[in-house]
């Protein structure tokens, strides 16, 4: 039945979930993961040289969107990060399929170069590693609208990308592991839960 | 000739299937083909227990949707609501899947080592409780034929109109405040909408539930009714209805048994009646 169902399909029924109540919008694993196997064999499609070409950002935006995710799931002791993951080509994928997501995080890229231009005389790229985290602090929380109301649609542009990153990392390999998620698998004995350890 | 086109299909093809003798449809002398259509009634809170963080990673997973079930308990007493509703409670380290981090972001906010730090310490410490409960048909719920458009093979479509009615409401209401205190009593604390109407107690959606049954109902008085207890049309004695199209209520348990169960019966009646040249 899975197979019948189109890149398209896939790739949209991911997309409208986003839009829809929260009560709905939650989407099985299976799907997602469909979209990391689509991504696992486009590049490997790909020429020598193996690099992603983004369908919807621009390469420059592309850049951004790769540093703007590791930014917000970077590797630690346990995982590695969201580039490595595979998030923003998830994101690139998802959003070339979604006008909304075209609009919010195309836009909101560009709201960020023009912001850090204004403050900084420079894209966010070239910003250094300190002025990078004083704008991420800045777009990170709801409540630094209430001392600059010029941040509001900063704000809702980096709450998309960091539900977008959790999405991509936490489907991925690399994110389940991270989880220790257990289940999905063949197992001769179901045990069931350990006991809540005291204390 | 026997009908399972599913509920509201099967009403749609004999709505579209007029004739001299079946002016308004067939089968329809009673003018209820499309009317009373239903869902379930819900409600769900989503209750977060820190304890659970504690928890040895573990292989949570059993078959697919797999969940406790307490079935109604207050048949017994004196309600605010007819009829009733089950209980659903599930949670813990399931499979992840899109949009299971977006509660944890919205709370915590921020990037960084500390995001995901929040997101494993959160993963899996949440328990859903859901309720779903009977539907009593009502006069504002129904589909009819859509005079202005067609599908893709030019078959005139479907166009619906839905409401809750107040013991829906109700229902909803009750199962919104039992299932706050029992996250509560549990240890944990509810950390979805509860509470009101305008919320939807948590998930009064129309079709939320998609579980859509009525539209050509069964009944003994052909004036009230479109079917037989046998699934058989009160007008066409060699037509039969046999998907979710029949049911006269929706009772709280998912319909799909009951569908199957309702089939075969009628599926013996109609050998029967067969068998007897009666068709």
């Amino acid at each position: 039945m899975a197979n019948t169902v189109s890149r398209r399909d896939v790739l949209k029924s991911l997309a409208l979930s986003g839009a829809s109540s929260s009560a709905l919008r939650l989407i099985p694993l299976q799907r997602a993961v469909r979209v990391h196997e689509m991504l696992q064999r486009d590049k490997a499609a790909a020429s020598a040289g193996g690099a992603y070409t983004p369908r919807f950002f621009t390469s420059h935006q592309y850049k951004t969107l790769q540093a703007l995710c590791q930014a917000i799931i970077p590797p630690d002791d346990r995982s590695a990060g969201a580039i490595e993951a595979g998030v923003p080509e998830f994101i690139d994928l998802l959003t070339s399929e979604n006008k909304d997501y075209q609009l919010q995080l195309g836009g909101g890229l560009m709201w960020l170069d023009a912001t850090c231009a204004d403050l900084y005389g420079k894209n966010y790229l070239d910003c250094t590693a300190a002025e990078q985290k004083q704008i991420l602090d800045l777009l990170a929380y709801r409540e630094n609208v209430r001392k600059n109301s010029g941040l509001s649609q900063g704000i809702r542009f980096f709450a998309l990308l960091r539900d977008l990153t959790t999405d991509g990392f936490y489907t991925s390999e690399i994110g389940i592991k991270d989880l220790h998620y257990l289940g999905n698998t063949f197992v001769a004995e179901f045990p069931g839960c350990p006991p809540v350890p005291e204390g | 000739m026997v009908i399972g086109a599913s509920a509201c299909e099967s009403a749609r093809l004999l709505l579209n299937s007029k004739s001299p003798l079946f002016p308004s449809g067939l089968a329809n002398s009673s003018g209820l083909i499309g009317r009373y259509l239903m869902d379930t009634p819900s409600s769900g809170v989503v209750g977060y227990f820190p304890q659970l963080s504690k928890i040895p990673p573990h292989n949570h997973d059993g078959t697919g949707s797999v969940h406790a079930y307490a079935p109604w308990w207050k048949y017994d007493r004196k309600n605010e609501f007819l009829r009733g509703y089950h209980i659903e409670i599930y949670g813990g380290r399931t499979m992840p899947v899109v949009g299971m981090f977006h509660g944890v972001a919205e709370e915590f906010e921020g990037y960084g080592n500390s995001l995901k730090e929040r997101c494993r310490e959160r993963y899996g410490t949440y328990v859903h409780v859901e309720g779903r409960g009977e539907m009593i048909p009502n006069e504002r719920s129904y589909c009819e034929i859509d005079p202005s458009v067609v599908d893709r093979w030019g078959i005139p479509v479907l166009r619906f109109h839905f409401a809750w009615s107040d013991n829906d409401l109700k229902m909803a209401e009750d199962m919104n405040q039992t299932f706050k205190a029992i996250i509560e009593a549990a240890g944990g604390t509810p950390v979805s909408e509860v509470g009101s109407a305008e919320h939807r107690f948590g998930h009064l959606y129309e079709g939320g539930v998609a579980h859509e049954v009525g539209t050509v109902r069964m009944g003994a008085d052909p004036a009230t009714s479109v079917l037989n207890g046998f699934c058989q049309a009160h007008d066409v004695k060699n037509l039969f209805v046999i998907d979710g199209a029949c049911f006269a209520t929706n009772p709280d348990k998912n319909p799909t048994a009951t569908i199957m169960a309702l089939s075969w019966r009628a599926s013996d009646y109609l050998l029967d009646e067969a068998k007897k040249s009666n068709l």
